[in-house]
This record gives structure tokens, C-alpha cells and sequence, in this order.
């Protein structure tokens, strides 16, 4: 209690100083919740575009009903897969005079075969695993052929790892840069409060005590200055909503995360800063 | 109480600063740490408050050896310990009364105890009146007196005096000195480092003389005649080329 008054103490002591050091850890962590809004946003991209891949295995005309019924279900209860559906002769002319627009005419009845498409699992849609299950319903007499995209599939997962390792590398610089300027500025307020930490320890008062006001001061910061971010990610947000493109906005869930995350960053500072500090005095 | 053995100290970069410390301070007793600038008395009243650890030999203080004091030890015992400085060592931007409760405060003593020990002791000091100044707007000596006024907050057994008059004009310096045989009549042991030899000589309290790290003279083991320096130490630290001084 007498810590955290201490902390507001000092605050008050120091208004502009400590304006700009919570200033300083909004920006950083606003930088990084861009990065971050980016991020998310691609992924969702990654996301939708793979949501479209399937498996579609086209039947030869003789195909028994029972049969193609009793493969739909041990397919269904393939662990990769999400969904099977059954489209017959009919429903691929209607898809197909659909998709073709002005060109609907060109297809006669019975010319398209009737098929069986699979969607998988989320996390399922790698080329090896879309090529283990094409494969397998390749086993069956009554598949003419199998088509996933072979190519459009390794090009789509080929651009997610790119992705994936981008988006660590740059989220790990981002948060590097983050760390190191919100470090240097509790330092900076450390040092401008060296005088009185020194006597402090001349007249007797333990590491815990000094430290104490400066966790306290920088998890206030830290938490003050994530939430400023947050709100300026979210009004960028709803810019780029408004005049770019659409744009999702972190879940609850992660801007629980950033929010904690700043505070861990404020606090893991100043006991940083704080202890380089005690132990030259 | 306070005792020193075989002391030395070496510093990586500027070398022995102090070798061969031997002495003891009594309870109650008031010792003056004399010499020429640079012959160690800092360093060894930094060793009494272990803001540093000697390189050899052990600094005793109050139960707490030097050997093998933690933090929280050095903490604990500097809570019994008066320390004050040339420069006083004040915090600026609060009131007298704030830098004195404000040692109170770091011990974690009850609120309620804080207010009348600061007021008794700003009187003790002659301060009584000036509890809500800054210190910009006080004398040296009234400075001083703040930091002597924190430095007695915690009751200590010793209070560690490193030149206290070194920043003030004569008459600061008689009050200020009067003020600490006053605090050594009350029962607290001085141990005070000075230049002033004229301080020194005007009393009769026993003296430690340091020329190179070294003790030369203590006068509670030989008679003040054989004590090697009789001129003021200062002469010492005066350049020989007058020039250099302009």
C-alpha cells in the first residue's frame, strides 16, 4: 500500500517524465500491435483461401449407389476430414451452367459426372495430407479420378510458411525493439531518481522496498501504456476499415494477452532497471 | 562495537587506498579520522557503513562482519547507523521535515510514531521552525542540520560523519560541530573525517591520523607529541607552482 503510494508520489513528482515514459510504451507496443493487426489480418486471408481447398473424386457412370454411400462414410470418418458431400450428374450441370454464366448453354445433361467432395479440418489442408486422402479415395473401383489443385495446394502452403516465419521473425524484432526502448526509458526514469534510491539505501532501506514503487510504477505504465495502444490500433483499424479494405480487429482473447503483455514488459523493465541499478550502489 | 582488523583495500584502477587498518571504537566515543586528501578516511568510513567490503582483513560493526554481511543485513544494520556527508545529501524537491521523516518511512516504521520522533528531533537540532522549508531556501549549516537530523531519526548507536563542515563557513561549522559533541554527550559514538585541524586540536577528543592508506597516529595508543604532523594537512594538498591555482 505504501508502495503504490510511493509510486503515484513519484509520478506526481515527475509528471512530464513519467507522461513520456508511458507515451514511449504506448508507441512501442502500438508498433507492435500494428504489426500484429497485419499479422492477424493475413492470416485470416491465408485462412479463407484455404478454407476453399477440397478434394473432389468424380465417379464413373456405372458407380453403384449403395456402394459410393457406404465409401462417403468411411471417407466421413477419415480424421482429416470435415465434411462429404455427395453432387450428382445434375447438380454439377447446375453448378457448372452457374459458374459459366452467358456459357451455360455449351453443357449438355450428362456430360459432367457425378462426384464426391471433401472439405478437410482446419489445420488438415497441408499437401501431404490432401495428397493422403486424395490417394486413399483413389483405392476405391468407383473413382474415375481425383483432383485437389496439386499445385495450387503446395503454392498455397508454400506462401503460409513464408508467412508463418515472417510474421515470427518480424513479430520477435518488433518485440525485441518494444522490450529494449521500454527498458531504456524505466531506466531513464530510474536514473532520474538515483539521488533518492541512493539514500534510500544509506538510510537503510531494503532492495524490496526501493524496488517495490518502481514494479508498481511499472506496471501501472505498462498497463496504461497497452491500452493507449490498444486504442490507437483500433482507431487505425477503423480507418483502414473505412477508406482500404476490410479488416478484422483482435479478439478478446488476444487483446487480453497485449494488455497483460504490456504490464509484463512494465514490470520485467523496472526489475531489470531497478536491480542493474541497486547492485552498482 | 565498531572494529577494524587488518584492514586493506585495493581498487582495480587506482590501487591500495588503504592497508594495515587496526582500531577499535568504544561505545559512546568520539574519534576524529584526520589527513590529507586521498589518504583514505572516505574509504574507511565506507568500509564502516559496507557501502564497500575491504580486499583483507574484517570491519566488525555492531555484530555484522564485513566477511560475510548479505544485503538485507547491511540494510538492517545501516538503520542503526547515522551517515552524513559533506554535501548533505538532501533531497531537493521535499521539505525539511519530508527528508527526515522520509528515513523514517524506508524502515517501515509505524505512521503514527513518525510525526513527533521528526518534530523531536528537527528540534534537537535547532530546526524546529524551519520543518517546512526546501532545502534551497535554508543555509548550509540549516542543511547540514537537516541531514544530521535524519541521520539521528533511527536512534543510531554511531553516527559516520565524512568532513560535515567541509562546505561551511566558520560559524556553521562551530554550530554544527556543537551540535555533534552534543549528539556523542547523549550516548551516540561520532566517528567524524575532517580537514579542520583547528577542530581537531580544539578538542580533545582522540584522533586517527591516515597519510597513504596508512594509520600514522591514533591518539589512544601514543601521547599527542608523537604525533608526526603539526601543520595543517591542507598545506599538503596546496600546489607548489602558485600559477596552477589561478
Amino acid at each position: 500500500m505504501q508502495s503504490a503510494r510511493e509510486a503515484l508520489t513519484a509520478s506526481r513528482r515527475a509528471p512530464l517524465l513519467s507522461a513520456l515514459g508511458m507515451v514511449t510504451i504506448a508507441f512501442s507496443l502500438f508498433a507492435f500491435g500494428l504489426f500484429g493487426l497485419v499479422a492477424v489480418n493475413i492470416r485470416r486471408a491465408l485462412d479463407q483461401v484455404e478454407e476453399r481447398v477440397e478434394i473432389r473424386a468424380f465417379l464413373s457412370d456405372s458407380a453403384d449407389i449403395e456402394q459410393v454411400a457406404a465409401a462417403m462414410k468411411d471417407i466421413g470418418e477419415f480424421p482429416e476430414v470435415s465434411r462429404v458431400d455427395y453432387v450428382s450428374r445434375e447438380q454439377a450441370l447446375v453448378r457448372a451452367r452457374k459458374e459459366m454464366g452467358e456459357f451455360a448453354d455449351v453443357f449438355e445433361a450428362g456430360v459432367l459426372p457425378a462426384s464426391i467432395e471433401v472439405q478437410l479440418r482446419p489445420g488438415q489442408r497441408s499437401p501431404t495430407v490432401v495428397k493422403s486422402v486424395a490417394d486413399r479415395m483413389k483405392t476405391y473401383a468407383f473413382v474415375d479420378d481425383v483432383r485437389y489443385g496439386e499445385e495450387w495446394v503446395a503454392k498455397l502452403y508454400k506462401l503460409r510458411n513464408i508467412a508463418t516465419v515472417a510474421g515470427l521473425t518480424l513479430g520477435v524484432a518488433f518485440a525485441a525493439v518494444a522490450v529494449i526502448i521500454i527498458g531504456a526509458t524505466i531506466r531513464m526514469m530510474v536514473l532520474a531518481r538515483a539521488k533518492e534510491i541512493s539514500i534510500m539505501r544509506l538510510v537503510g532501506a531494503t532492495d524490496m522496498y526501493i524496488r517495490l514503487p518502481f514494479l508498481i510504477d511499472g506496471l501501472i505504465k505498462g498497463v496504461l501504456g497497452g491500452l493507449l495502444a490498444l486504442l490507437l490500433v483500433w482507431l487505425t483499424n477503423r480507418v483502414i476499415n473505412q477508406y482500404f479494405i476490410e479488416t478484422i480487429f483482435f479478439d478478446r482473447e488476444m487483446i487480453f494477452l497485449g494488455i497483460v503483455g504490456g504490464a509484463l514488459m512494465g514490470v520485467i523493465g523496472s526489475l531489470v532497471s531497478v536491480g542493474r541499478h541497486l547492485r552498482r550502489i | 562495537m565498531i572494529r577494524l582488523t587488518e584492514v586493506a583495500k585495493e581498487y582495480p584502477r587506482s590501487g591500495v587506498a588503504l592497508s594495515h587498518i587496526s582500531f577499535q571504537v568504544k561505545k559512546g566515543e568520539f574519534v576524529f579520522l584526520t589527513g590529507p586528501s586521498g589518504s583514505g578516511k572516505t574509504t574507511i568510513l565506507k568500509l564502516l557503513y559496507m557501502d564497500d567490503r575491504p580486499t583483507q582483513g574484517e570491519v566488525w560493526i555492531n555484530g555484522v562482519s564485513s566477511r560475510n554481511a548479505s544485503r538485507r543485513e547491511i540494510s538492517l544494520l545501516r538503520r542503526r547507523i547515522g551517515i552524513v556527508f559533506q554535501d548533505f545529501r538532501l533531497l531537493e524537491d521535499r521539505s525539511a521535515e519530508a527528508n527526515v521523516r522520509f528515513a523514517l518511512e524506508v524502515t517501515g516504521a509505524p505512521k503514527a510514531s513518525i510525526h513527533p520522533k521528526v518534530s523531536r528531533v528537527l528540534t534537537q537540532v535547532g530546526l524546529a521552525t524551519k520543518a517546512l522549508s526546501f532545502p534551497r531556501e535554508m543555509s548550509g549549516g540549516e542543511q547540514q542540520r537537516v541531514a544530521i537530523a535524519r541521520a539521528l531519526i533511527n536512534d543510531p548507536f554511531v553516527l559516520i560523519a565524512d568532513e560535515p563542515t567541509g562546505n561551511l563557513d566558520e560559524r556553521a561549522t562551530r554550530s554544527v560541530f556543537q551540535l555533534l559533541r552534543d549528539v556523542n554527550a547523549s550516548g551516540t559514538a561520532v566517528i567524524m573525517a575532517t580537514h579542520d585541524l583547528d577542530l581537531v586540536r580544539r578538542s580533545n577528543y582522540r584522533t586517527i591520523e591516515l597519510n597513504h592508506g596508512r594509520i600514522v597516529f591514533d591518539s589512544a595508543e601514543s601521547p599527542a607529541s608523537a604525533r608526526p604532523l603539526q601543520e595543517p594537512f591542507d598545506l599538503l594538498d596546496t600546489p607548489t607552482d602558485a600559477s596552477e591555482t589561478i
